[in-house]
């Protein structure tokens, strides 16, 4: 595998007329947790979507593990997990029957089904209601049903879209917990966000605003050039002189 | 009750209605599609039925009476057959409904003035068209046989000509006996039910979906306010196809219209205004968008176009069922259609079923503004 | 003078009981903030205060009227904005905005007055002819908060206005906000946001449906009896398992890169320093409202443990 998991270069959706990602390059090595934040509208799903082969590319160019999303998209979806901000779950299914859907859709070879199962359920500390349905799941517990349905097939580099929106502070905790316990075992995670506060557990961080980014680099660098005690003052500064730029 | 919030709401009403111009052209053309398809679909007649006949008589009576086969519009003879075989395998290979088979003692039978039998053998896989046929085969039939025994008996010179057996049949309203004439009525009922109750159903579950009604019940909006408001947008839209409806019904099936067309559109608006708060009770009920699109559907469309006596006669319903239609609007509506259309009927003939529709319209709008909650759980 | 009551507020759905026994005052012209996890009952009790919805026990008044007997009256004295904000999409701002005023039955001249005003101070003038669903999250936030505002409420019911809103649009939200109570207005409202609590001028925290501590925010962060430590160090998680262990710890959460570790009182804190090992910084803090917020619910829990 190459040194980065993701390359992005000069990458552009249009929809319509609106553009909804704008000219946007970056790179994500391999093991980061590198976070994309942003507020609603910003693009951010938009390419999350791309990244993973969901949708193509109007210009530029992206690379996921190695493979172009755009010609090699087989290839891509291999290597990736991606965790939708809608927990692509059945609400009318057991929790294990998610799993063992799963399982089945990303190919797990039978051999190992039984045992990432076991992973999956003692991650998401549902070990004793396997055979609960999904929708009576509060949402904490749902968020890591779907992180954990997202790596039944142990892919190398994780998208997740905006895992932790609507659930509580202490939920969102537990869940930055296991995504850090994924970037130690190895796994590159892409992670989305609009919670500002959520930049302080990334190694780097793209700001997205109005489908450009408007900031990139480690949180704790940007915070000391731009003298500013918080993420949050951070962007907004950079959304300031974005419109004023642009004014 | 306030008019001005009243007003608020039948004014964002209409906004609505005209921002969305797909569902609004949805909701123009609905009538006249369905209309056409549904008029031309359920016509009853039936016009040149494929016939076979197979003439074991030879005589004149018989070569007559099959010269009236070939005269009437409604039998087409494809072609005079030798043999039985021939006419089961033209009904088996389905390409002829009618096999005509005059024995060869119809002729002395018909002149002796006893029973002429002729056998029918009828395809009757399609039943309606099939007993149609048949009751065309018989009519004609019977005319034949009774014109046979006058001249026979004239001929006999008998002292005092018998008595012409006359069986003039008059038909009235509907002198030409065309389906058509009391179907299309009968289809503008069942028609505007459906659009009526589709166009309302989703209003209240819309709002419900999208958060809006959290936030009109923080207001001092009243149910009936509301309510009211929704039923006038919608009235005129109903309104509007109502008028294309009936435009239908008179210009392309040139259905006589004999009664007052603005005594028609006055019926029409009562009739109307029930099957719009038939759509709100169904909101109020339904949880979803697609709940209230089904519940719509099913309960306007099944009872109007099996109950309301358009094409299935009501006196040929099971006890059970025929009580059950005395709780469909479109029963009375069907009433009143005829009545107007085809009799010319008035005020003063329809008021019973017109009272009728007041009070399903009254006690439906009531229900609705009951069933409205008023607070989120 | 209290502006909003609770005594003893109850709503059960079937089983459970998703607000418990909720008493609770809030003065006039205060920003007050309802906060707890999902599912705490914090929507529910917003509910209830607004007469949407009705109490299974106890009582509230809003502005001295009941709200479950006066909800009338309640409503006409409040303004409340749902999570969703409840402005149709195809109408444009403008058109939103006079749906409201019908409604509330702000007419003529002064109608025209306000919402000029209005527009002016969310700097919304040059999209009034926007439909509702073409404006962004912030901006549709704006127009929500106008439509609430129209018949001058007295009181603001917000719950979690600001969810999924970009950082400039929120920032001037509580601008506007702070605008209105410096004009008499109180505000209430619900937030998961901790960062969003600190600029209340009182807090109450409430989790599965009862209340837990109310106070202002330093209040709440100085009645932690708990010292608080944020340790930076290279490998947090295997420091924060080998800190975990040790008697006098209550827990140690991780806060992005660092964490942050609760000693009982009077723990010693250098031989866990030692423990951590040479690379890591121990520094005491004043916690956070998140920490406290953490840390009281989590005694919640085991004292609930203990107790079933």
């Amino acid at each position: 595998m190459p040194e980065n998991a993701v390359e992005v270069r000069g990458l552009v959706k249009r929809f319509g007329d609106f553009h909804a990602v704008d000219d946007v390059s970056f790179e994500v090595s391999r093991g980061e947790i590198f976070g994309f934040l942003g507020p609603n509208g910003a693009g951010k799903s938009t390419t999350i979507r791309i990244l993973c082969g969901l949708l193509s590319p109007t210009a530029g160019e992206a690379r996921v593990g190695g493979y172009d999303v755009a010609t090699e998209a087989e290839q891509v979806k291999e290597n990736i997990g991606y965790m939708s901000q809608k927990f692509s779950l059945y609400d009318d299914l057991a929790v294990e029957e998610n799993i063992d859907f799963f399982s089945g859709v990303y190919g797990v070879r039978r051999e190992i089904r039984e045992t990432r199962k076991e992973y999956v359920l003692k991650m998401a500390g549902l070990e004793n209601r396997r055979g609960d349905m999904t929708r009576l799941l509060a949402g904490g517990w749902k968020q890591r049903l779907a992180l954990g349905c997202a790596i039944l097939h142990e892919p190398p580099i994780l998208f997740l879209d905006e895992p932790t929106s609507g659930v509580d502070p202490i939920a969102r905790r537990t869940f930055w917990d296991l995504i850090y316990q994924l970037a130690e075992a190895g796994n590159t995670v892409f992670v989305s966000t609009h919670y500002m506060d959520e930049a302080e557990y990334c190694h780097r961080i793209a700001l997205m605003y109005r489908g450009r980014i408007v900031a990139l680099g480690a949180p704790a660098e940007l915070k000391r050039s731009l003298n500013l005690p918080s993420m949050e003052d951070v962007f907004i500064s950079r959304i300031e002189e974005e419109e004023r730029r642009t004014a | 009750m306030t008019f001005r919030r009243y007003r608020a709401v039948a004014k964002k009403e209409f906004l609505h209605i005209l921002r969305d111009w797909r569902s609004l052209f949805a909701a123009l053309a609905m009538p006249l599609v369905l209309l056409l398809l549904f008029g031309y679909a359920l016509t009853l007649d039936v016009d040149r039925i494929a016939t076979y006949v197979y003439d074991q008589d030879g005589t004149p009576e018989s070569r007559e009476l099959v010269e009236r086969f070939r005269g009437s519009r409604y039998f087409d003879v494809l072609a005079m057959v030798g043999d039985y075989q021939t006419v089961e395998r033209g009904i088996d290979t389905s390409r002829i409904l009618l096999g005509v088979v005059i024995p060869n003692d119809f002729s002395s039978n018909v002149l002796s003035g006893k029973e002429a039998d002729v056998q029918l053998l009828l395809d009757g896989s399609d039943s309606n068209t099939a007993s149609l046929a048949l009751g065309y085969a018989e009519g004609l039939m019977q005319m034949y046989a009774l014109e046979v025994q006058n001249r026979a008996q004239n001929q006999k010179g008998m002292g005092h000509p018998g008595p012409a057996v006359d069986a003039r049949i008059r038909v009235w309203y509907n002198s030409e006996l065309q389906s058509k004439n009391y179907i299309v009525p009968g289809l503008i009922a069942v028609i505007l039910m459906i659009i009526a109750a589709l166009l309302t159903s989703l209003t209240i579950a819309r709002e419900w979906e999208n958060g809006t009604m959290e936030q009109l019940l923080s207001t001092p909006l009243r149910p009936a306010e509301l309510l009211l408001g929704k039923l006038s947008a919608f009235f005129v839209l109903g309104l509007v196809d109502t008028v294309i409806a009936i435009f239908v019904g008179v210009v392309v099936f040139e259905v006589p219209l004999r009664g007052n067309p603005l005594f028609l559109l006055a019926a029409s608006s009562i009739f109307l205004f029930g099957a719009l708060c038939w759509g709100i009770l169904i909101s109020t009920v339904a949880r979803s968008q697609l709940m209230a699109y089904q519940m719509g559907i099913l309960s306007s469309f099944l009872p109007a176009f099996l109950l309301s006596g358009f094409v299935y006669a009501i006196e040929n319903m099971p006890p059970v069922i025929r009580l059950l239609t005395y709780i469909i609007p479109a029963r009375y509506f069907v009433t009143i259609l005829k009545g107007i259309f085809l009799k010319g009927a008035g005020p003063e003939v329809l008021w019973g079923p017109l009272a009728l529709l007041c009070v399903y319209a009254a006690v439906v709008f009531f229900l609705a503004t009951k069933r409205l909650r008023q607070k989120v759980a | 003078m209290a502006i909003i009551r609770t005594e003893n507020l109850t709503r059960r759905f079937g089983e459970r009981t998703a607000v418990d026994g909720l008493t609770l005052e809030v003065e006039k012209g205060e920003v007050f903030g309802l906060l707890g996890p999902d599912g705490a009952g914090k929507t529910t009790t917003l509910r209830m205060l607004c007469g949407l919805l009705d109490a299974s026990a106890g009582a509230a008044w809003v502005a001295d009227y009941n709200a479950a007997e006066n909800a009338d009256a309640v409503k006409d004295r409040i303004g409340y904005m749902a999570q969703r904000f409840g402005l149709y999409g195809d109408l444009t701002v403008e058109e939103n905005m006079h749906f409201y005023s019908d409604l509330f039955g702000i007419t003529g001249a002064e109608r025209v007055r306000l919402m000029a005003q209005y527009l002016e101070m969310t700097r919304m003038e040059p999209f009034r002819n926007r439909p509702a669903a073409k404006l962004s999250g912030g901006m549709k936030q704006k127009l929500a908060l106008m439509c609430t505002l129209l018949h001058k409420p007295q009181v603001l019911f917000l719950d979690e206005p600001t969810n999924g809103v970009d950082p400039v649009s929120r920032r001037d939200f509580w601008t506007i906000l702070y605008q209105l109570v410096e004009g008499g207005m109180t505000v209430f409202v619900t937030t998961a946001y901790l960062d969003e609590a600190e600029r209340c001028d009182r807090v109450a925290l409430m989790n599965q449906g009862r209340l837990i501590r109310s106070g202002t925010p330093d209040q709440l962060k100085s009645s932690l009896d708990e010292v608080c430590y944020e340790v930076k160090c290279a490998d947090p998680r295997a420091v924060r398992e080998r800190l975990q262990t040790q008697a006098g710890v209550l827990s140690v959460e991780p806060a992005g890169a660092a964490l942050h570790m609760f000693l009982a009182p009077d723990v010693p804190v250098e031989p866990l320093r030692s423990l951590a090992g040479a690379g890591c910084s121990f520094e005491r803090i004043t916690p956070s409202l998140e920490d406290v917020f953490i840390a009281l619910i989590r005694k919640e829990e085991q004292s609930a443990g203990k107790r079933g």
